[in-house]
């Protein structure tokens, strides 16, 4: 089984989000810098475990510069088997998909795994561009894939609960939770992943069809009204009479 | 320069996420000028709602689909049609199948996520929401067509004149290479999916074990509300997956957000802090969630809760 997940590097959950430059650009100064956790702990993971169970190879793609290969060696750490940087900055979700789908095309994937949205930019389009590019199936927000022979099954998150799908032959998914556990990397797999492959190639010839103007930071709340334990029957009124929500 | 908004049908009528997409896009038009054509597919009763909205025309494809490759070539064709140059979609589970796979094949520019009506005054800009909550980018579509998703609850409803002239439409959709085999509902009680609840009320880890939700759902229940819970909660198996909600679960814009029990730490608030009212009850005078709160109890939980719920159901009884 051959097995493509998509990896960005994304500012660690914990980092304090600030801008630069008149607030055209995200301020990376003490930023620790980690796999996109989606792409991380539920895409790569159930990728690992799949080739685990059937046997083939994962291969992981990133869109980046070199500032991006201590998060893909993290990745080879885990347990991917080699690794593709795609040697350019990385640009807007439509050509960091169409970067992806240009590098696919040729190389006869089983399954393209992504995380279901990156943390800092939060658009989760890049799989189903992938999959449009490629014209193939794609499935998003997926919570559970399983392989039954040739045939995938895949459980998705949809409104109002869950829905069971089969597809047969190569396919794209969005990852979501419950996909699979987190997997911290042991000695052993730091010391491999650091003869593993990891290959860089020759960006295509894209464009991006958007650009982030300026950043802004949330309107900074008011604040707290505090109501007494004895007297939730309060919380009721001002939540009606004040806020105005019941 | 027109706008096409999809829109699921439920029971012939519009969804609630697809109702938003089209009140977005009326809105939009007095910006962008054009009309608004919604694209649907299924048995759709009457205009399907959608005229009081907004919506000039609905083109309705008679035979329903939820497959990613047969909407995108729906919504496409469709576009072709009218000759629209933006598109618009909820940003729901179906928006996330759907929508990037349009912007691939229209060779748009997309923005998914918009908090906010675009503006036209020096290029197409629109803001949405980044760095999972904590910060809002303004985004420039260079491209001629551009696809807008709009997250859920970020707009809301309104109603405003439209036509609502229902015509027959069809396109070569291709077959269906996902086959779906069973669907099961969240909640068989008819409870209200959490991404496009109104109402919210969550708990976490200060409610000590799974067997201590009753008091959450018959609150939730009473106020017709969802539930939801915060990360350490699903991930050691109090609670679903489903309901967590955060950074790295979902995250949610409700006009209501009580938060019972959670601290509230970033990654949290990351998730939440969209609500329009946020409402705090923990025992910890000190949890950082009081400093996002618009109302906080500092209580035992066990002890506000069951008070809260009595208040709200004289409140209601009256």
């Amino acid at each position: 089984m051959n097995i493509l997940v998509c990896i960005s590097k994304a500012p660690d959950t914990t980092s304090k989000i600030a801008f630069t430059d008149g607030n055209t650009k995200f301020d990376e100064n003490g930023v620790q810098f980690i796999v996109n956790p989606y792409d991380e702990w539920y895409a790569l993971v159930r990728g690992i475990e799949l080739k685990e169970a059937n046997g083939g190879s994962v291969t992981t793609v990133t869109v980046g510069g070199a500032d991006a290969d201590p998060i893909i060696r993290k990745a080879l750490a885990i347990g991917a088997d080699k690794a593709v940087r795609i040697d350019t900055a990385e640009g807007d979700p439509g050509s960091v998909a169409a970067q992806i789908a240009a590098y696919a095309k040729d190389q006869d994937f089983d399954m393209i795994l992504t995380g279901k949205e990156t943390i800092n930019y939060n658009g989760g389009v890049v799989g189903g561009m992938i999959a449009e590019h490629l014209d193939l199936p794609y499935i998003s927000l997926a919570t559970k894939l399983d392989m039954n022979g040739g045939v995938a099954e895949i459980s998705r998150e949809v409104q109002g609960g869950v829905e069971v799908v089969e597809v047969d032959g190569p396919f794209v998914l969005s990852a979501a939770k419950g996909m699979a556990e987190q997997r911290i990397p042991n000695m052993r797999g730091i010391m491999a992943a650091r003869t593993k492959p990891l290959e860089v190639v020759p960006a295509a010839d894209v464009a991006s069809n958007t650009a982030i103007n300026t950043y802004a930071l949330p309107e900074e709340k008011g604040d707290c009204t505090y109501v007494d334990a004895d007297n939730p029957a309060e919380l009721v009124r001002l939540l009606n009479e004040e806020a105005k929500v019941l | 320069m027109s706008i096409l908004v999809y829109s699921e049908l439920k029971n012939g009528k519009a969804t609630k996420s697809g109702l938003e997409a089209v009140s977005y896009a009326k809105k939009a038009s007095t910006v962008l000028g054009g009309e608004v054509t919604v694209i649907t597919s299924g048995a759709i009763e009457g205009d399907g709602g959608m005229g009081a909205y907004g919506a000039d025309k609905i083109l309705n494809a008679s035979e329903a689909t939820s497959d990613s490759q047969q909407l995108t070539r729906l919504v496409a064709a469709a576009a072709e049609s009218t000759g629209a140059d933006t598109i618009i979609i909820n940003h729901d589970a179906t928006g996330k199948l759907v929508a990037p796979r349009v912007a691939v094949k229209l060779n748009a520019g997309i923005v998914a996520g918009a908090i906010d009506v675009p503006s036209n005054d020096g290029g197409f800009k629109v803001k949405k929401g980044v760095f999972s909550g904590k910060a809002i980018a303004e985004v420039t579509v260079t491209s001629a067509k551009r696809v807008v998703s709009i997250t859920p609850n970020s707009f809301g409803i309104h109603e405003a004149a439209g036509a609502g002239a229902v015509e027959s439409f069809s396109a070569d959709l291709g077959g269906a290479k996902v086959k779906v085999k069973e669907f099961k509902p969240t909640s068989t009680d008819g409870s209200i999916p959490l991404p496009e609840a109104d109402l919210v009320v969550s708990a976490g880890r200060g409610l000590k074990g799974p067997e201590n939700w009753g008091m959450i759902e018959d609150l939730a229940k009473e106020l017709g509300a969802a539930t939801a819970c915060s990360r350490p909660v699903s991930d050691i198996g109090w609670r679903p997956h489903h309901e967590h909600v955060g950074q790295t679960g979902i995250a949610i814009r409700p006009t209501l957000y009580i938060a019972i029990g959670i601290s509230g730490a970033i990654q949290h608030l990351a998730g939440v802090n969209g609500s329009k009212v946020m409402v705090v009850i923990n025992k910890d005078p000190e949890a950082p969630f009081f400093k996002a709160a618009d109302y906080g109890i500092v209580g035992d939980a066990f002890e506000v809760v069951p008070k809260l719920l009595e208040a709200v159901k004289s409140f209601k009884d009256n």
